[in-house]
């Protein structure tokens, strides 16, 4: 009846964006009660307290009644749903242009990556936090393979980072081994974990696989935090050795025994902490560059192609020949040891690793920047890490908040655009040529 | 002999609990085909809201116990409930026709957000609650003076858990919606074509399923005394581990997977070490998954090409 | 070896799942350079039977031999899945047609030569190199995706999402992708499912012509007569899971098996006369329909 008529008038349904908003609220307000609403309190020696704190209950009641109200008002507006086309499809256009030009892009950025440690604003602190955003996104391109390409949800890669951290701790320990002669031994010991640990998951699928492999991860770090005698246990391994660029170690010239080879003391120039920084951060940087061509090459071979083929249905890949665990272990292995880099670089950059590094929340991130990022595509990770990691620096508030806002936006985007953000998939192959497509997308 | 009583009786409880949890996790996946990765942290809301509940009643100056135990137990189960079926209808209900992945990422998103939510309303230290239900039955006494002993909150568990599977299990079989669930677990389109309500049915197993879990959590704050806002991930997987160990989609399987993973904890725990033992209830999620996909209980599901 | 020697040799094929006999001592002979249709009515067993062949289901008991053209002999019920069009060269399409439905049309077809590709690329190391011997793989292998493209008609589409398609196109697609990995058996499962009579027409010109200039044998299972009758050389007729018929098109289309398997019983063939006279029925049958 009065639905009717609204109905007729605006085809905004009022009463029924109202009621929707008054349920919402008052879901809202019994869920606030318990948890919000009553916040317990130390008090000393094992006893807790409760304090009321009603008044949040009511903005939180207030503000989603609110929100609701307005998503739904714009929701009726709209004469077709949120999530077809309309944002998606400008979304989409994006994505598609962004990957037109992502040579063009590509170049501007690795640029201006290049020329970071020497712009006014540079720092210490930039180039850490620049260090940071490039170890996520080596990371965040080696999971793509296993993730993206593969479509095997590895929800225990941080794995293969430890692995790759350890190793070349130890191996620095046991061995003597600097950076440069751990790396590919590092790289290697990874691949074979991922093979190991992909063996046992060959007949999994989905859901399944995945929380298999987050129980790998769970075993990687209770090993450890509990196996003492190599790893160190919960305190870790100390005195991991920087880098040295031929031989020529980063250390205070005036610190060190006269026969000790030193950056600034070979080139005659005054020592800087930054000068350490900036070689740190131009290793990431090139070991990131040479991943995003490895994996870029890897998808144009046979081998890429079946990943993808893998994801696309396993099935019709049997059919034709396809070998898919050979192709899976192949992903496993090809993920890990890129990872196994990362944790080495990792290992060496901090000089120090203890199991906190490599929880599963880590595994958890990485794949959010895989997957928020837009599966498959390259600019898209290093958006999402870059995002991801400057986001705490801008203030404490975020910082706390920083994990709260990223459960929040992996649910928002799988709901409105369950590919990520800048997802679109370059053919490895052309027949007709790019400027073919592009005349039959103007047209 | 007597320590092998001890381990036992302290694994039925662990199991009962872990059960509790592992059905909300096989009814879930039983009807939609995908595993509730936020179930853990219902879990941990659920013994969160009973800590509350039960510092609450203290200061109300409620101390009769079983009256305590009443109130809190349902005051968990309605709240928690209510959080279930929120999380159903905002992270799933919008992904229930896209691809695999999609749900499980949210499902994450979820799970990551509600433990921050938690860990930035109620602090990151742990949470202790003095001892509710005290005293117990000592059994038998051996020579080492080593006493094998039941206590009452033990007792209170294992009873608890028991009438909840016998209610549960009435539900499934002999109402309307059991019926219904059973149908859409069969066949989604094919009960919604018959009138089923999907949607209404899908709500209500979360709701059931939090509410277990809720009961579980309850359990959990009085008998370890200590909760965080981490708990919910261990238990969680252990918990899954239970359900995919007695059978995806069978309630008995889940109860039994359940009470089988706590024994193994506490045989492990009590005979070789504690710090692995968490790596034992993983191993065995390991070896089902390549052995017996279908657990002990489940039925093989042949692939249709 | 010659034209007409057996190509697959199916002898007491069972298949079990649980109490339910799905394919039930089955034995026949498929030959090259022929297209050997298999019908029956729906859950005759038919897509099972493709399924033990393509290694998908291992067949509770019986032999499935494959005689290679190079000499060699296969036993298909013993070889791992994916192994079977690798190594024997049986292809097959799905009735559900799978698509890699995210990729291109050109990389499906591509992807179908991924054993011989993998090959020349030396464990990707030729590949990630650029080497020569690569790059001439590869660039053969899409000579023979856009030859086959040609045939089926999709050369305009080759940079499209395989999953952007039209239906008839698709169901196309995968049979140029089956023959990419150049087979020795061509196995269709309802291959005109969904087809016009314009398509299924094109269709038969596809068969006929992958027949006539590529001496494979093709396989076919198919509800569609008109498709049926007018390619195969040979049709096995099965019905609750046991062959009913076996033989050329024009004797197992006038068997009365088969036209009791599809059309059933007379009615009045099972009813007792008193109660055919009640519901005013004669007792004499009324003429038999054609098939």
């Amino acid at each position: 009846m009065a639905v009717a008529a609204t109905a007729e008038r605006a085809r905004i349904d009022f009463p029924a964006v109202l009621k929707d908003a008054v349920l919402a609220a008052v879901v809202a307000f019994v869920l606030a009660v318990p948890l919000v609403g009553l916040q317990t309190l130390d008090q000393g020696a094992n006893a807790l307290g409760i304090k009321t704190r009603f008044d949040w209950v009511a903005y939180g009641t207030i503000a989603v009644f609110l929100g609701r109200l307005a998503i739904g008002y714009l929701l009726a507006v709209r004469a077709r749903p949120a999530t077809a086309a309309g944002t998606s499809g400008g979304l989409n256009a994006l994505a598609a242009t962004v990957s037109q030009y992502s040579t063009a892009i590509g170049v501007v950025g690795v640029a201006f990556a290049v020329a970071l440690p020497f712009l006014p604003f540079s720092s210490v602190y930039v180039l850490d936090v620049a260090t940071k955003v490039m170890i996520y996104v080596m990371l965040g391109w080696g999971l793509n393979v296993v993730v993206g390409l593969a479509g095997l949800l590895d929800l225990g890669y941080v794995a293969f980072y430890a692995v790759g951290a350890y190793s070349f701790a130890l191996f620095a320990q046991w061995f003597h081994l600097g950076f440069w002669q751990a790396l590919p031994v590092s790289g290697i010991l990874a691949a074979t974990f991922g093979v190991v640990l992909g063996f046992p998951v060959l007949r999994l699928r989905g859901d399944y696989l995945a929380i298999v492999t987050l129980g790998f991860g769970e075993i990687i770090r209770i090993i450890l935090i509990n196996w003492s005698d190599v790893t160190g246990g919960p305190n870790g391994i100390n005195g991991i050795p920087r880098p040295t660029l031929f031989g020529l170690s980063f250390l205070n010239p005036d610190n060190v025994a006269e026969d000790v080879p030193t950056f600034s003391g070979f080139f005659h120039i005054d020592f800087a902490v930054i000068q350490r920084y900036i070689f740190l951060y131009y290793i990431i940087l090139i070991l990131a560059l040479i991943t995003n061509a490895f994996t870029l090459r890897l998808r144009k071979l046979p081998i890429g192609r079946a990943w993808e083929a893998l994801r696309e249905d396993e099935i019709a890949c049997r059919a034709l020949g396809l070998n898919p665990r050979n192709i899976k272990l192949s992903a496993f292995a090809i993920g890990a040891m890129l990872g196994g880099f990362a944790g080495s670089f990792f290992a060496t950059s901090q000089n120090f690793i203890s199991p906190e590094s490599f929880t599963f929340i880590e595994s958890a991130i990485i794949l959010a920047i895989v997957v928020l990022g837009g599966m498959g595509s390259q600019l898209g990770v290093v958006l999402a890490a870059t995002v991801l990691v400057t986001l705490p620096e801008f203030g404490r508030e975020l910082a706390q908040f920083r994990m709260l806002i990223f459960g929040m936006a992996m649910i928002a985007i799988m709901i409105w655009r369950p590919r990520g953000l800048l997802a679109h998939r370059e053919p490895s192959l052309r027949l007709h040529g790019k400027s073919a497509a592009r005349r039959k997308a103007a047209a | 002999m007597e320590y092998f009583l001890q381990q036992l009786i302290n694994g039925l409880t662990l199991g009962s609990i872990y059960g509790l949890i592992a059905i909300g996790y096989t009814m879930v996946y039983g009807i939609i085909g995908m595993i509730n990765f936020a179930h853990g942290e219902i879990y941990m809301i659920g013994a969160f809201i009973s800590l509350i509940a039960f510092l609450s009643l203290g200061l109300l100056g409620i101390s009769f116990v079983p009256l305590q135990l009443v109130i809190v137990l349902l005051v968990a189960m309605f709240f928690t409930a209510v959080y279930g079926w929120t999380m159903e209808r905002i992270a799933y209900r919008p992904l229930r026709g896209s691809t695999r992945l999609a749900p499980l990422i949210s499902a994450i998103g979820m799970s990551i957000f509600l433990q921050n939510y938690v860990q930035l309303l109620q602090g990151a230290r742990v949470k202790p609650l003095q001892p509710v239900v005290q005293g117990g039955i000592e059994l038998m006494t051996n020579a080492d003076n080593f006493s094998v002993q039941i206590t009452y909150l033990q007792i209170f568990i294992i009873v608890l858990t028991v009438a909840l599977m016998a209610a549960f299990s009435n539900v499934i079989s002999r109402t309307p919606l059991g019926r219904a669930q059973r149908a859409c677990e069969q066949d989604m389109t094919m009960a919604s074509l018959l009138g089923v309500d999907v949607d209404r049915t899908i709500s209500l197993t979360f709701v059931m399923g939090a509410a277990l879990a809720a009961v579980a959590g309850m359990m959990v704050t009085m008998y370890y005394g200590v909760i965080d806002f981490y708990i919910g991930f261990l238990a969680g997987v252990k918990a899954f581990t239970a359900a995919v160990l007695g059978g995806v989609g069978s309630l008995p399987g889940a109860m039994l997977g359940g009470l089988l993973i706590g024994l193994i904890e506490a045989f492990w725990s009590g005979y070789f070490s504690v710090e692995y033992k968490d790596v034992s209830v993983f191993m065995i999620l390991v070896l089902v998954l390549i052995f017996r996909p279908t657990g002990l209980l489940g039925k093989p599901e042949v692939e249709k090409v | 070896m010659s034209e007409n020697a057996p190509l697959l040799e199916v002898e007491h094929l069972t298949m079990r799942f649980g109490g339910l006999v799905a394919i039930g001592d089955l034995s026949f002979t498929a030959r090259r350079d022929e297209i050997t249709a298999i019908i029956g009515p729906n859950g005759a067993g038919k897509t099972t039977v493709f399924n033990c062949l393509t290694g998908f289901y291992k067949p509770t008991s019986g032999r499935l031999t494959l005689h290679h053209p190079s000499g060699q002999r296969f036993l298909l019920e013993r070889m791992d899945g994916f192994r079977i069009p690798r190594q024997a060269g049986v292809a097959r399409t799905f009735q559900n047609i799978r698509l890699f439905a995210g990729m291109t049309v050109l990389e499906n077809l591509v992807v179908a030569q991924h054993n011989t590709l993998q090959h020349a690329s030396a464990f990707s190391i030729a590949g990630l190199l650029g080497l020569p011997r690569y790059r001439h793989a590869e660039a053969a292998a899409v000579e023979r995706a856009g030859y086959w493209l040609d045939r089926v008609g999709l050369t305009a589409q080759a940079d499209w999402p395989a999953g952007q398609l039209p239906y008839g196109d698709q169901r196309r697609l995968e049979i140029a992708r089956a023959m990419c990995i150049e087979p020795t058996l061509l196995c269709l499962d309802e291959p005109a499912a969904g087809l016009n009579p314009t398509e299924s027409g094109q269709l038969n010109q596809l068969l006929l012509a992958i027949r006539a200039e590529h001496k494979i044998g093709v396989l076919l299972i198919e509800h569609d007569m008109s498709v049926v009758m007018n390619v195969s050389d040979h049709i096995v007729v099965l019905d609750y899971g046991r062959k009913i018929s076996d033989g050329a098109p024009e004797a197992v289309r006038n068997d009365p098996m088969v036209i009791r398997a599809y059309l059933g019983e007379e009615e009045t063939d099972t009813l007792p006369p008193e109660v055919a006279r009640d519901v005013g029925m004669s007792a004499a049958p009324p003429p038999s329909a054609e098939v």
